[in-house]
């Protein structure tokens, strides 16, 4: 491998680490201003112009905070699991491109980390890894509600893993791929806005099963705060729970960076060339390998709004209630889903 | 089907977004305050410009918490503060006492205390709690002199000023 590929990967992977944790930085000022347009509020707006330094405030606060660890805490484990419960979040978007071939310094440069072939297998694997760091977390506080939210957790995401599995599989299967990259491209053979639109279903039982997998409300059973006082994460201060705080933001982009690219037509511009006219010149200059991180972009942004928007509008889910929709409600919904879609897969061939 | 609620829910959510915040963003904007409101003191004048306050102390005896000091001393016509006989040389609030019922605005007879509008009362220190005299007295109306005057003998007489009945 020659010392340039290397440089690429590693600019890459920067990029992609830096974006993210920028990003989880904007987010939650996000998250909080479209919550509070929502309460008919206008929310942070004092660091800085519109809040933007709102975020720098935080963390500034957050790392000047006192960091306790309870007495019987179990040390090594309690340091460990917020790390991992971090590191997940921050390798899952690997996979994601986020745009075609570009030429930059006379080198012709993917726009992806890694064009996997199993792509999608990676995403499913990496996001049950997340599962560890909240249970250790859990575990390791020796407190019974931080236990009670890391078992609740894990057996919430377990659950939820095989919807959010099962609607991946009509994008895999009208795609015939699991490369992520293979799987925008064949979108734009695909459906009426290059999206795939033809799975509703399957685009909503993603959407429920991820925010579900990202522990968000209204299935934020493992830090429900009325009954147990915050969960896995009750007795972690400081810039520890900072990374928790961070690993729920970073899985937050990154499940709608993934949504998106499945369901949403990734990189792709919207295909307007149905405009008669000017409709195909529109399109060739909307989907230029440079538009493709914007198109990305702001399709993630839409996925994040109604992330917030969920967590605006809904209660939380009671936890026998949510077990009982997970498997009598959404796994044979998710089972039907992948049958119709393969079944109108072989009718109609691909 | 639940799923047309969970619609309305989020329509109604995504409805309010376009609603005009309710927020009075504080510094900047103020909210204006009731007809009644009791905020800090004032010390009022007369549109002469001699102060209303005669040094009887009966706020400081009508306050239940204690927080009014007042000492009074003897007005002449070369030195003149107050219409009457007397007048407050030293008028303390302690406003880490005091609980803005207003009594001492009912026991005034001059009308001189009065609880104004302010209420963004902030100190960094217990003694920059204790409100004296410059602090509360209001500035001088137009047209009138500040305080002490000096007047011609005769003008006041009598050893408090008339009192009116309360106009509001």
């Amino acid at each position: 491998m020659e010392a340039a590929l290397i440089w690429e990967y590693v600019i890459k992977s920067v990029v992609i680490m830096l974006g993210l944790t920028l990003g989880f930085a904007y987010v939650t000022l996000f998250e909080r201003r479209v919550l509070a347009r929502i309460q008919v509020r206008i929310g942070p707006n004092r660091a800085g112009p519109q809040g933007i330094l709102q975020p720098i405030a935080d963390a500034v606060k957050l790392i000047f905070k006192e960091e306790l660890t309870p007495v019987k805490a179990d040390k090594l484990l309690f340091i460990l699991a917020p790390v991992i419960t971090v590191f997940p979040a921050l390798v899952i978007t690997a996979v994601v491109p986020w745009g075609r071939q570009v030429t930059m310094f006379g080198r012709e440069i993917n726009l992806y980390l890694a064009d996997v072939n199993i792509g999608v297998l990676y995403i499913a694997a990496i996001s049950s890894i997340a599962v560890y760091g909240i249970v250790l977390a859990g575990w390791s506080s020796n407190n019974k509600y931080a236990l009670m939210g890391g078992m609740r957790s894990s057996a919430q995401m377990i659950s939820y893993e095989l919807t959010m599995g099962l609607s991946f599989v009509g994008p895999i299967l009208l795609a015939g791929s699991m490369s992520l990259v293979d799987i925008v491209e064949k979108q734009g053979t695909l459906g009426f806005l290059r999206w795939n639109l033809m799975q509703p279903l399957g685009f909503i039982l993603y959407l429920i099963a991820s925010i579900a997998e990202i522990n968000r409300s209204p299935f934020d059973m493992p830090e429900a705060e009325q009954e147990l006082t915050a969960g896995y994460h009750v007795e972690y201060s400081g810039m520890k729970f900072a990374l928790f705080f961070m690993a729920e933001y970073i899985k937050m982009i990154a499940v709608s960076m993934i949504g998106s690219t499945l369901f949403l037509g990734g990189y792709m511009a919207p295909n307007l060339s149905w405009i008669p006219g000017f409709g195909p010149q529109l399109y060739a200059s909307l989907n230029t390998a440079w538009a493709g991180p914007i198109w990305l972009f702001l399709k993630t942004v839409l996925m994040l709004f109604i992330l917030v928007w969920v967590r605006a509008t809904f209660p939380r889910f009671r936890y026998d209630r949510l077990m009982a929709f997970g498997w009598k409600v959404l796994l044979p919904l998710a089972l039907l889903n992948a049958f119709i879609v393969a079944v109108a897969r072989v009718l109609v061939g691909g | 089907m639940f799923a047309r609620e969970l619609a309305r829910g989020l329509w109604t959510t995504f409805r309010s977004m376009l609603e005009k915040p309710v927020t009075t963003q504080y510094p900047e904007e103020k909210r204006p305050v009731h007809t009644r409101f009791k905020g800090r003191h004032q010390l009022h004048r007369y549109d002469n410009g001699l102060e209303k306050c005669i040094g009887c102390a009966l706020c400081a005896a009508a306050c239940p918490a204690d927080a009014i000091f007042v000492e009074s001393s003897e007005n002449t016509d070369e030195v003149r503060f107050s219409p009457g006989e007397r007048y407050a040389s030293t008028y303390e609030i302690n406003f880490l006492r005091c609980i803005f019922c207003g009594y001492c605005e009912d026991a005034c007879p001059t009308e001189a205390i009065v609880l104004g509008d302010n209420y963004e009362l902030t100190f960094t220190d217990r003694r920059q709690a204790i409100y004296g005299k410059e602090l509360l007295l209001v500035p001088v109306p137009e047209g009138g002199q500040p305080t002490p005057q000096t007047v011609e003998p005769g003008k006041f007489t009598r050893s408090i000023p008339v009192m009116e009945d309360p106009k509001d």
